[in-house]
C-alpha cells in the first residue's frame, strides 16, 4: 500500500461519507421533529437517482405519475379530516397544493425530460421533495401522537411499500446518469472528478442552508420548538401538524438530492436505497439521533471505514460497517441516563 | 329437448365448480403453471421470465394450453406454497418455475413427491435418486465458466484476479475457479468482494490493479456488473476482464458505456441467434423469440429464453406422451417424464437437449456462446 492508494481510499471513503451525512442529517432532522425513525430515507434517495436518470435519458420517470396519486390521496384525507369545516379558502389552498403543483410538475417532466442536465436536475428535486408532505400526511400525520414503536413500524411498512412502488414504476433493472460534468483536475496523484466536487458542494451548501434554515428563519424555529417539545409548541401556537410536512419535504428533498449525486457514481436499482440509507443511520445513531455535527462526524468516519475495508477485506465490509454500531450503542447505553420514552 | 337438458346440466355442474373453486381438468386442454419471482430481489430475472410467458405458443400437439402464472417474490417458501396450490387446485400437467437457485429447489420437491414433470428455471443441484420429473433449462455453471477458462488459456494468461458479488454467485465462480485452476495452468493472485448495492468499488479495485493480474475475471449479475468494469478502466487496467453469463445484457453495456469494449463474456446462444450459423440448433428457436420478444419488450436477455425453452420441449414432449395418455391423468404426467429421455436433441434458444436420467441439464457445449463488445454492440467471438 502506498501513498497514491492511500489517498484514493480517503477520497473515496470521503465521497460516501459526505452523502452518508446528508441522510445522517434528513435522520436526524424527522426523528428531532416528528420522532419517527424514517426507514424509508433510503428510498428517497432511489427514487432522486432513478428519476434523475430516467428525466435525463428524457423518460418521463414513475414518481411524476406517483406525485399526483399521493397527493390526490392526502387531499382526500384531508377532505375527510375537515368535513365539518370546509371553506372556500382551504378547498383553494388544498386545490392547488394537492391538484394543481403535482399536476404542473408532471405536465413540467413530460415536457423537459431530455432538454438539459440542469431542469433535470431541479424537477427531480421538485418532484421528490414533494412526495416528503403528502407521504406524512397519508402514513403518518394519523399516529402523530402514538409511540415511537407504532412510528416505528409505520416507517417500515412505508419503507416496503415505496420500495414495492419502486419497482413498478421503475422496473428491476438498474439506472446510471451522465455525470454533472466532465471537469476533472489532479491534485499530484490523485484526479478529483468534477462529480467529487458536486458532491463535497452539495454537502457543505446543504448543511449551512439546513444552519440557516433552523437559525434564521420563522419556520426552522418552529420545527426546533416542535423537537424539543412538543405540547410546549403547541401551547405558543406552532402547528405541530404543519411542521412534520416540512420536516419530510427537507428530508425527501435531501434524499432527492443525494440521489441525484450518486446517480452518476454507481448503478441505483429501486431497492438499493435501503442500504444506503442504513449508513447514514450508522452515522446518526452514532450522533445519537439528536446531534447535527456528531452525526456529520460519524458519517465521514462510515465512508472512510468502508473505504478502507474495501481495499484490506472486502469480503467482511459490511460487517466491519454495522458492526461499529455495537460498541457505540453500548458506550451510549452506560453514559447516558435511561428514561422512559412516554413521559 | 335433450339436448336443451344437457345445456342447462352442463351450466349448473360448471357454475357448482366454479363456486367450490375445484378445477376438474378439461378435455384437450394442457394445463401449465408457472410459479416466478416477479417481485423481490430476484425481479430483473422474473420479470422477462413472465413477459416470455405471453408469447409461447396457445396450442401444442392439439391440446389448447392454459397456463396460470403465480408470483412467489423469490421465496421459497411462497415458491412451496405456489407449487402445492398449482398442481392441488388447479391440476397443472407441468410446472415452469422458479427464477433462481433456493426457490427451484422447493418447487422441484413438491413436483417429485406430486410426480408432476417440473422445469426449472434457475440452475439447481439435482439429488441422485429424486431426479426424474425435474429438468432443468439454465446452463451449468460448469459449462459456462469452462468457456471461460479456456479463452484464458488460449489467450496466455496465466494469473487472474477475481472481484465478485459477496454473495452464493461470488463463490460459486470462486469455487469453480479453484476447481479448474490447475487443469488450465491458472493461478488466482487477489479475490475481492463487493456488494450490488455498493456505491464504489475504488478500494477492491486498487487491490487488483495492485496485484497486477493477467486477466480479471468479474463474478457479478444484471447491471451490477458494470461497476467494477467501468472502475477498473478508470483506474487504468489494462489486461483482459472477463463476466460471467449473469452479466450479460444490454443493460449491462448501457451502463458500463465505454468500459464495456473490448470484455470477454460467456453467454447463452439467444442472446445473438443473428451470428449463429445456419447449421445450429439454437438458430431458429432464437430468432423466434428475439422477433417475438423484442418489439413488445425491449431489449432480448438470457432469462426469457428459459421458459420459452420450456416450451420448445413441450413441443416435442407433449405429443408423444399424447399417444399414450390423455392430460389431466398421472399417466399422463409420467408418460411426459418418459418423453423427456426418450426425445434427443431438442432445439431450443438456449442449447441443445438431450435429458438422460441422470443428466437433468442435458446441454452440451452449443448451449454456450463467447461474446464480445464492439462499438456498444454484442460480437461473437469464433
Amino acid at each position: 500500500m502506498d501513498l497514491t492508494i492511500l489517498l484514493f481510499l480517503v477520497q473515496d471513503g470521503i465521497t460516501n461519507g459526505a452523502i452518508y451525512a446528508l441522510l445522517g442529517f434528513a435522520l436526524v432532522l424527522v426523528f428531532a421533529v416528528t420522532r419517527i425513525i424514517f426507514i424509508p430515507q433510503g428510498e428517497f434517495v432511489a427514487y432522486g437517482a432513478l428519476t434523475y436518470a430516467m428525466l435525463q435519458g428524457g423518460h418521463v420517470p414513475g414518481t411524476a405519475y406517483l406525485l399526483p396519486i399521493f397527493a390526490f390521496v392526502a387531499l382526500l384525507f384531508d377532505l375527510y379530516a375537515e368535513r365539518s369545516r370546509i371553506t372556500g379558502t382551504f378547498l383553494l389552498r388544498q386545490g392547488v397544493e394537492k391538484i394543481v403543483v403535482p399536476l404542473a410538475l408532471l405536465l413540467a417532466a413530460r415536457e423537459l425530460a431530455g432538454v438539459s442536465t440542469i431542469a433535470s436536475l431541479v424537477l427531480t428535486v421538485a418532484i421528490v421533495s414533494a412526495l416528503g408532505p403528502h407521504l406524512y400526511r397519508i402514513a403518518f400525520q394519523p399516529l402523530a401522537d402514538r409511540s415511537v414503536l407504532v412510528l416505528l413500524i409505520a416507517a417500515v411498512g412505508t419503507h416496503l411499500a415505496l420500495m414495492g412502488l419502486g419497482l413498478v414504476f421503475f422496473g428491476a433493472e438498474g439506472q446510471k446518469a451522465d455525470a454533472l460534468t466532465d471537469f476533472s483536475v489532479d491534485l499530484g496523484p490523485l484526479p478529483v472528478s468534477g462529480q467529487n466536487i458536486a458532491v463535497y458542494a452539495a454537502t457543505v451548501l446543504l448543511i449551512a442552508g439546513l444552519y440557516w434554515f433552523f437559525e434564521r428563519t420563522v419556520q426552522g424555529k418552529a420545527l426546533r420548538a416542535t423537537a424539543v417539545n412538543r405540547l410546549g409548541a403547541r401551547l405558543v401556537g406552532i402547528r405541530t401538524k404543519g411542521t412534520g410536512k416540512i420536516a419530510l419535504a427537507l428530508a425527501a428533498g435531501i434524499g432527492a438530492v443525494s440521489g441525484v449525486l450518486l446517480a452518476p457514481m454507481t448503478t441505483i436499482y429501486y431497492d438499493t436505497g435501503f442500504v444506503i440509507g442504513l449508513k447514514g443511520f450508522v452515522a446518526a445513531i452514532i450522533g445519537g439521533l439528536a446531534s447535527y455535527p456528531l452525526t456529520a462526524a460519524a458519517a465521514l468516519a462510515v465512508g472512510l471505514i468502508e473505504s478502507f475495508s474495501s481495499f484490506f477485506a472486502s469480503d467482511f465490509k459490511e460487517v466491519i460497517v454495522f458492526t461499529l454500531l455495537i460498541p457505540v450503542l453500548l458506550v451510549r447505553s452506560f453514559a447516558s441516563k435511561h428514561t422512559d420514552e412516554e413521559d | 329437448m335433450k339436448f336443451k337438458f344437457s345445456i342447462a346440466a352442463a351450466a349448473c355442474v360448471a357454475a357448482l365448480g366454479l363456486s367450490a373453486a375445484v378445477v376438474k381438468a378439461e378435455d384437450g386442454v394442457l394445463t401449465v403453471g408457472a410459479t416466478l419471482s416477479t417481485t423481490g430481489p430476484a425481479a430483473a430475472l422474473g420479470i422477462p421470465e413472465k413477459n416470455a410467458l405471453t408469447l409461447v405458443p396457445t396450442e401444442i400437439g392439439g391440446l389448447k394450453v392454459k397456463l396460470i402464472v403465480l408470483d412467489d417474490a423469490g421465496d421459497p417458501t411462497q415458491a412451496t406454497t405456489n407449487a402445492k396450490r398449482l398442481i392441488n387446485d388447479d391440476k397443472v400437467d407441468v410446472i415452469l418455475g422458479s427464477s433462481t437457485t433456493p426457490p427451484t429447489i422447493a418447487v422441484s420437491a413438491v413436483a417429485f413427491d406430486a410426480k408432476v414433470p417440473h422445469f426449472g428455471l434457475g440452475p439447481m443441484p439435482v439429488t441422485p435418486g429424486k431426479e426424474r420429473y425435474t429438468v432443468i433449462m439454465p446452463q451449468p455453471v460448469p459449462l459456462m465458466a469452462a468457456g471461460i477458462f479456456d479463452h484464458m488459456k488460449k489467450s496466455g494468461v496465466k494469473t487472474v484476479g477475481m472481484i465478485g458479488f459477496s454473495d452464493s454467485w461470488g463463490d460459486l465462480w470462486l469455487g469453480q475457479f479453484k476447481a479448474a485452476a490447475d487443469k488450465y495452468g491458472l493461478k488466482l493472485v487477489a479475490d475481492e468482494r463487493y456488494a450490488r448495492a455498493d456505491t464504489s468499488v475504488t478500494g477492491q479495485v486498487l487491490k487488483l490493479v495492485a496485484a497486477k493480474p493477467d486477466a480479471v475475471l468479474v463474478a457479478a449479475s444484471g447491471t451490477g456488473a458494470a461497476l467494477p468494469q467501468s472502475t477498473l478502466r478508470e483506474r487504468g487496467y489494462k489486461g483482459l476482464i472477463y463476466q460471467t453469463h449473469g452479466a450479460v445484457s444490454q443493460d449491462f453495456i448501457r451502463i458500463a458505456g465505454k468500459a464495456a469494449e473490448g470484455v470477454i463474456m460467456a453467454s447463452g446462444p439467444d442472446m445473438l441467434p443473428e451470428g449463429q450459423p445456419d447449421s445450429a440448433l439454437t438458430k431458429a428457436p432464437g430468432l423466434a423469440l428475439v422477433a417475438a420478444y423484442e418489439p413488445k419488450f425491449g431489449p432480448r436477455n438470457q432469462f426469457a429464453g428459459h421458459p420459452w425453452d420450456a416450451f420448445e420441449v413441450l413441443k416435442r414432449v407433449v405429443p408423444v406422451a399424447l399417444k399414450k395418455a390423455k392430460p389431466g391423468t398421472p399417466e399422463f404426467r409420467e408418460a411426459i417424464a418418459d418423453a423427456l429421455i426418450t426425445e434427443k436433441d431438442i432445439g431450443a434458444s438456449q442449447g441443445v437437449y438431450n435429458f438422460t436420467a441422470t443428466d437433468r441439464y442435458g446441454v452440451d457445449e452449443r448451449a454456450r456462446i463467447m461474446l464480445t463488445v464492439k462499438d456498444g454492440k454484442f460480437e461473437l467471438i469464433k
